[in-house]
């Protein structure tokens, strides 16, 4: 496999696959007591159904704001955004995405068990088959067998590892992802990684991920957006190849560094922009 | 926990025993010499304590005269008859609890809208402080008065007098607790479009009871308190507030002694009792134990 195959431009992709979640001229400028800040500024991104995407930069950049923005948690200021031909508001309405939040938000009165059913509790279905789909969701990130342990009798990954089965429970095509794996240690993040890949190419749904790691992004993604902050912007758009059921061992091959370098090439040239 | 409290308890209840019975020697040592001269009587000093720690209306009654007092009027007595201090405590409890009920109910939907509506924050916030600003002693005579001249007499307004003093606690602290799930919580209910009847009910409301339980202590307390001030100005018919009263009217200290004491007992049961129910609630809800 050649550097080539791997590595591609987005414009030299073919759009064949349908666009989850669609982006143009997208900014957003919160108006605080110093003035305005702007979160982000004209942002083009199209999301194509099964992309697992990774949203990387320093911290400041936007990365969260958009994930934010898709998932209808803020509004965008200008610019369009479509979420499955919709407006995130709609979108959210018809719970067309689960969330993963930087921290667990388990609801630590709830047993494991009934905090993956929450959001089924809320969508009003049926008990027997909220059990159900919650007993699916937790056999996917191997956590059958807690349901009826209490939040704080778990550590720190599987509490994490619970959340994203909570965001799984109800199905949803779309999954977003706010450095969930960021508080936790190397070790179990790199457990979490695999597990989460596994899950993404069994599962089939689409990922919007944000780190600030950069092995993390090259590892997980499809598509890596590469953004710098003052203004949040995208400074790049990497497309990776790498098989479906790649192990970690592919940190090691020259395809990963090139990517990872060309990553932090990204991250360095936007950081130098506002010095 | 209850092994490491008894011994520290103990001796702190040692010790007031101890202040009491030399501080009621010393209350009451002068009227007793008194009444030794009086009668031209010669006194010893064991004589002086042993006649100081029996008179029949001291100024400070000993532990034992009141503990006599509280068998014979909790346990020797019928509990219908109009001595019994059961049947006081039980008319005191009864406006009690009515306005402790009350109280907490209102205290909750005050916090619910100020919580909800930003409006009612905005109007009813000062208010609810405001109302605490006055003195229950001022104002309870009042309420006893204005119901009265409507016909509503006898528990309802005792009641009314506690429910106006323990919804402040909960309505305040419920404000707090409602208040109380963390952004991040709050965002994913939004995630899954979740009402506002829903976030109330699975996430802002049992955030609370912690809260809750921490003012519900407090308000069964100070809604006694309100029972007891609710009988005084009723002119002393019945309810430990009424055996208060009429103890001071006779100059019967032990009686007096005696109801302050049960409504002590009184307060420390129902303490008990919410923080019992507590623990039940916070360990359902996976709270460490």
């Amino acid at each position: 496999m050649t550097l080539k195959q791997v590595v591609n431009n987005v414009a030299e992709m073919p759009a064949s696959k349908k666009a989850v979640v669609d982006i143009n001229k997208l900014s957003l400028t919160f108006q605080t007591a110093d003035g305005p800040v702007y979160a982000l500024s004209d942002v083009d991104l199209t999301i194509e159904e099964g992309d697992f995407v990774s949203f990387i930069g320093p911290s400041g950049c936007g990365k969260t704001t958009l994930l934010r923005v898709i998932a209808d948690l803020e509004q965008a200021t200008g610019g369009d955004i479509s979420i499955n031909g919709v407006t995130p508001h709609e979108a959210r309405e018809k719970r067309a995405y689960g969330y993963v939040f930087q921290a667990p938000a388990l609801l630590p009165w709830r047993s494991i068990e009934r905090n993956v059913t929450l959001p089924l509790e809320i969508m009003e279905i049926s008990k027997e088959e909220r059990v159900k789909r919650a007993q699916e969701a937790l056999k996917l990130v191997e956590l059958n067998g807690f349901e009826k342990k209490f939040p704080w009798q778990l550590s720190g990954g599987m509490q994490q590892r619970a959340s994203i089965a909570r965001a799984l429970s109800f199905d949803a095509d779309l999954l977003l992802m706010d450095e969930p794996f960021g508080a936790l240690d190397e070790i179990v993040r790199d457990h979490l990684n695999e597990q989460l890949l596994k899950l993404w190419a069994r599962t089939n749904k689409t990922v919007a991920f944000v780190t600030h790691s950069i092995p993390e992004a090259v590892y997980l993604s499809t598509k890596i957006v590469v953004m710098s902050p003052r203004p949040g912007r995208i400074i790049d758009v990497i497309e990776t190849n790498f098989p479906n059921d790649r192990t970690l061992d592919i940190r090691e091959t020259p395809e990963f560094l090139e990517i990872a370098h060309r990553v932090r090439e990204g991250l360095r040239a936007g950081h130098s922009n506002d010095e | 926990m209850m092994s490491g409290q008894t011994g520290p308890v103990c001796v702190v209840l040692i010790a007031l025993l101890v202040l009491w019975y030399v501080g009621a020697v010393f209350m009451n040592a002068p009227t007793q010499i008194d009444r030794y001269d009086r009668a031209d009587q010669t006194w010893t000093a064991g004589q002086l304590i042993e006649d100081t720690l029996a008179q029949d209306r001291p100024i400070l009654p000993a532990p034992h005269q009141v503990a006599v007092e509280m068998y014979k009027t909790i346990f020797a007595i019928k509990i219908t008859s109009k001595r019994s201090l059961v049947y006081h405590s039980w008319v005191t409890l009864s406006s009690t609890l009515l306005g402790f009920g009350i109280g907490t109910l209102l205290g909750v939907l005050l916090a619910v809208g100020i919580v909800h509506v930003m409006t009612l924050e905005k109007s009813l916030m000062p208010w609810v402080i405001s109302s605490q600003t006055i003195p229950i002693l001022a104002i309870a005579p009042m309420i006893i008065v204005v119901l009265g001249a409507i016909g509503i007499k006898g528990l309802v307004p005792k009641a009314v007098i506690s429910t106006y003093l323990c919804f402040f606690p909960v309505t305040i602290s419920m404000v707090k607790g409602l208040r109380s799930p963390q952004v991040i919580q709050l965002d994913l209910m939004r995630t899954y479009n979740a009402s506002k009847w829903q976030t109330f009910w699975q996430l802002r409301l049992p955030s609370a009871m912690p809260y809750l339980f921490a003012s519900l202590k407090v308000a069964i307390a100070i809604s006694l308190v309100g029972a007891i001030v609710g009988e005084l100005p009723t002119g002393a018919q019945a309810g430990l507030g009424a055996r208060l009263l009429a103890g001071s009217y006779y100059g019967q200290t032990i009686q007096i002694w005696s109801a302050l004491l049960t409504a002590a007992f009184v307060a420390a049961i129902l303490v008990v009792i919410v923080g019992w129910c507590e623990r039940r609630v916070l360990v359902r809800m996976g709270v460490k134990s």
